[in-house]
């Protein structure tokens, strides 16, 4: 007995002095990691989201979190440890089989993007993988009062009624759009700082092996017009709604073939849709219901450029170009 | 060789050649009778066991594969809430650890901590009562599941908190009858098996608990104590319990001692020092502070002594045999120790810095969670049953249904990792690239379908398996495939 007694008792008493040491006192300590500057508790509604968000599973496929490494800078700053004051439970995720959403509010603030993916992901990203969530939305015969239906286009559309998003769709999309990071001190939007910041959230984490790109020498080289970047920017910002050939979807998100503002030889249009975003314009008599976003805030003038220059170049458009300077000027006039 | 093989001899070694014994001596007539009850209440114990848990591996791995067909066809049964991938992945990973491994695993401790301190269980009640809450536990699990009622999508303990404490009362009562049967037993020696199960039964009562309390678990808080959860549950629970099981069966397959008994210990306390500290490295780059990512990285190097060690051990216990080794329950062990060694070495590759860049976060891991759990504890499970359950019931499994068994078993898991650990690599370089994210999806395509075949076909196998476990236990002896063996009282 006395033999058994102290190998059990005994590595159960290093274990839960170890079970201690590595997982209770860590947890106590990080419990009490103050809240970033901005970084404020839920509402109820977005609360409600994120329950909807864990119990659909959303955080198996998505990760919240971007990690202080090149290959992240497209989701976002590197997370901080203030980020996380209000995220319980942790969504931190172990797997990417969908993009990092730590940021997604700002990468894609359009609500009803969101509820078109939400309702059938292919309907807008066409190689999606990503499930549907039918059941968060009612299909009624008309629209009720003061609810906007969804804009299912047609092939994804029920075939007959209209998509309405029931209250878990709305409060899910609500917690979606709340996911913003604040802006880190000192920081501005463009990519230059960017790089400062995930250089500054590096070394407070103390000897991070990762090297920040060194901004300055791609920064220059910038009158010139990079269309392997300009392709690689549209992919990743406006592809989710204009297609990646630009075609967009019918009715819902306008076409950039020979579409007016894109084929104009004046510029100022174009850069200033993509700058400040568009609402409420009418393109080759249709309106549409959801919003361009503005890229403004996210995006450097380089990379505006950029983008402008690869859509004023492809789908058979042929529109001067533009430089970032042009951009810098526009931004400024406002 | 030599001065390891004559140290052997000497010592707490005894207890192993005392065990060795054991397992092949003859009890006397007349102890015979006394024990033929006790024999039969534990067989039907065992077989209980591992009846419902292969009941609950087919149910757990059909949702596997489910859930692998759903990379390439998403729309596949996608109009109820209860069979969306969200809520079927918890289902697949709580079902395969909670409901398969772990009742499959606590049925054999129990076992071996009878036969190997040569003694009765201390209580069959209880054990059956252990076996009831861990069947309630998964059912009540499953079904909330798959209602939405997750709690908080933390991998691994997605059970709401009441049906965690019933998962807990099982260990509890598991624990208690594994250290009051060894209590009992006859010599003053404790068999090594026995440090491993109780060892692992203790601690996972703490981790379950650690786990369960929420005062400590606010945001970056419950980040640390999910990574730490994480990998003691498997290095911790698993791991220790399928070591036990190796140590008990491959001497008995291989009819010889195991190569070294202090070695055994040696890698216990090893085990025990690092494998507690190494949960940070699935937070690799995460907001948690840099030197609890740098423990973990140091520790999951220093696995390396334990992992190679022991499977040192159990390689040289298996020298030199190849006609036992060719006998398919050794070669479900050799599997799961070629497994156990592989898997561990890749776990440590994969947490350096610099690899994590391309692999973490992509399907590799993936790779890596069934390189371990299915060709490490599977095949260790399958070994321990295809040796122990024949010996308890008498009724031995048709040879060529256990032989294709396991090689569908093999070549599924082998397709199913390689695809995973090819594609991971390709997906984690899309994203250093720099491509659109969407690339990353798209390039992953044939690697899923690949994944899916291999799954099928491990798939197959367990329906095989099942068929096996059926005649090993209740199926009348002469039914189809099913072989009367000569009941050995004491084996
Ligand atoms: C099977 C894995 C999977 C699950 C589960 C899943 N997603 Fe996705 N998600 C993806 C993939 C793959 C993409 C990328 C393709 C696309 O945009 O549809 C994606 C894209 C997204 C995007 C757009 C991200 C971007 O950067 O454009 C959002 C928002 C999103 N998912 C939200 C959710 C929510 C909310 C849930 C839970 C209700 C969820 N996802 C569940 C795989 C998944
Ligand atoms: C959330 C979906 C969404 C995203 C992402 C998006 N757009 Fe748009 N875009 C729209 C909508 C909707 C309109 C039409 C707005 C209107 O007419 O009110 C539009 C209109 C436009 C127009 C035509 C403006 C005009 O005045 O005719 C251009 C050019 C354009 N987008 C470029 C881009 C570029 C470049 C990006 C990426 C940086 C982008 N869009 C990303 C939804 C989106
Ligand atoms: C020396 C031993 C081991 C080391 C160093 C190790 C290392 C790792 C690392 C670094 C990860 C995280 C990968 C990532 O997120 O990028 C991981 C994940 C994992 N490991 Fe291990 N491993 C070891 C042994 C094992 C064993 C024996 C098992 C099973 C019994 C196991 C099961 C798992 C599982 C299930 C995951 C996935 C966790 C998740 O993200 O959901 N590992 N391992
Ligand atoms: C037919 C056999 C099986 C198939 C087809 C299968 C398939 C899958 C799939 C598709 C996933 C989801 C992966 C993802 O989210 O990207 C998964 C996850 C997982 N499965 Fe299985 N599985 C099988 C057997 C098992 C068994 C027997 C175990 C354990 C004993 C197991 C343990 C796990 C774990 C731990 C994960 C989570 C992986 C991670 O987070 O890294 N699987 N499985």
């Amino acid at each position: 007995m006395n033999k058994l007694l102290a190998i059990a008792g005994g590595a159960t008493l290093l274990y839960a002095v170890l079970a201690v040491l590595m997982g209770v006192i860590p947890g106590i300590e990080l419990s009490r990691v103050p809240p970033g500057p901005g970084v404020g508790p839920l509402t109820a509604l977005e609360a409600r989201g994120r329950e909807v968000y864990v119990s659909e599973g959303c955080a198996y496929c998505h990760t919240q979190q971007v990690r202080p490494l090149p290959l992240d800078e497209v989701f976002g700053r590197p997370s901080a440890p203030g980020d996380y004051a209000y995220a319980t439970p942790q969504l931190l995720g172990s797997e990417r089989t969908g993009p990092d959403l730590s940021n997604i509010g700002a990468r894609q603030s359009s609500e009803i993007w969101q509820y078109i993916h939400l309702y059938d992901p292919r309907a807008v990203v066409p190689q999606s993988i990503m499930p549907s969530f039918r059941w968060l939305f009612e299909v009624t015969d008309e629209a009720p009062q003061g609810l906007e239906p969804v804009p299912v286009p047609k092939p994804y559309a029920p075939a007959q009624g209209v998509v309405i998003p029931g209250p878990d769709a709305r409060a899910l999309v609500a917690y979606l759009l709340s996911l913003k990071q604040a802006a880190l001190p000192g920081a501005h939007g463009d990519s230059a700082a960017r790089a400062a910041t995930t250089a500054a959230a590096a070394t407070s984490m103390a000897a991070t092996p990762a090297t920040p790109a060194a901004p300055a020498a791609t920064a220059a080289a910038s009158s010139v017009f990079d269309a392997a970047e300009g392709a690689k920017l549209f992919a990743a910002n406006c592809a989710a709604c204009h297609g990646a050939q630009g075609a967009g979807v019918p009715g819902v998100f306008p076409s950039l073939h020979a579409n007016p503002a894109v084929a104009a030889s004046d510029p100022s249009e174009h850069i200033g849709a993509v700058l400040h975003g568009v609402h409420g314009k009418s393109i080759a008599g249709v309106t549409y219901a959801a919003q361009m976003p503005a890229f403004g805030p996210m995006l450097s003038d380089r990379q505006i450029a950029a983008i402008i220059d690869h859509e004023r170049t492809s789908w058979g458009n042929h529109a001067p170009l533009v430089t970032a300077q042009d951009v810098a000027a526009a931004r400024a006039k406002r | 060789m030599l001065p390891v093989s004559v140290r052997r001899r000497a010592g707490p070694e005894r207890a192993n050649i005392n065990a060795a014994k054991r397992m092949t001596s003859i009890p006397s007539p007349s102890s015979r009778t006394a024990r033929y009850a006790d024999d039969r209440a534990l067989a039907s114990m065992l077989s209980a066991y591992i009846v419902c848990a292969t009941i609950w591996l087919l149910f757990a791995t059909a949702v596997g594969v489910l859930l692998a067909l759903k990379f390439a066809w998403p729309e596949l049964l996608s109009n109820s809430p209860a069979l969306t991938f969200g809520r079927l992945r918890p289902i697949h990973t709580n079902g395969t650890f909670y409901a398969w491994a772990s009742p499959a695993l606590i049925g054999l401790a129990l076992y071996v901590a009878a036969r190997s301190s040569g003694t009765r269980l201390y209580s069959t009640k209880l054990a059956w009562l252990t076996l009831l809450l861990l069947n309630l536990a998964a059912l009540a699990g499953t079904i909330t599941l798959a209602l939405g009622f997750n709690d908080g999508d933390q991998e691994y303990r997605e059970w709401l908190w009441w049906i965690r404490v019933i998962l807990a009362s099982g260990l509890i009562t598991a624990a208690w009858n594994l250290i009051a049967t060894v209590a009992r037993r006859e010599g003053k020696d404790i068999y090594l098996s026995n440090w491993y199960t109780i060892g692992g039964t203790l601690w996972t009562i703490i981790i379950v608990i650690v786990a369960l309390l929420p005062w400590y678990q606010h945001g970056l808080g419950q980040v640390a104590v999910q990574g730490y959860y994480m990998h003691n549950a498997v290095g911790m629970w698993f791991t220790p319990l399928a070591l036990g099981v190796f140590y008990y069966a491959l001497p008995k397959l291989m009819n010889r001692p195991i190569y070294s008994y202090s070695l055994g210990i040696f890698a216990f306390w090893t085990n025990l020092a690092f494998y507690p500290l190494l949960g940070a490295h699935h937070f690799l780059f995460s907001p948690l502070p840099w030197w609890l990512q740098t423990t973990a990285i140091v520790c999951s190097v220093a696995m390396l002594v334990p992992v190679w060690g022991g499977s040192a051990n159990f390689l040289l216990t298996m020298r030199g045999r190849p006609e036992r080794l060719r006998r398919t329950p050794a070669a479900f062990i050799l599997v799961g120790v070629l497994g156990y060694l592989l898997s561990s070495t890749q776990g440590t590759v994969e947490a350096f810095r610099s690899l994590q860049r391309v692999w973490h976060l992509t399907n590799f891991t993936v790779g890596h969670s069934h390189l371990t759990m299915y060709g490490f504890i599977t095949f260790a499970i399958w070994g321990g049953i295809y040796a122990l359950l024949p010996r308890a019931t008498g009724k031995d499994p048709n040879n060529l249904l256990m032989g294709i068994h396991f090689w569908l078993a093999t070549v599924g898991v082998l397709i199913y990792v390689v695809a995973l650990s090819v594609g991971g690599t390709v997906q984690g370089l899309d994203w250093i690239r720099g491509a659109p994210f969407i690339e990353s999806v798209t390039d992953m395509a044939p690697y899923w379908l690949w994944r899916s075949v291999g799954g099928v076909l491990m798939f197959l196998s367990h329906m095989l398996f099942a068929w096996n476990v059926w005649t090993m236990t209740y199926a009348r002896a002469g039914v189809a495939g099913a072989v009367a063996a000569p009941a050995v009282a004491g084996a």
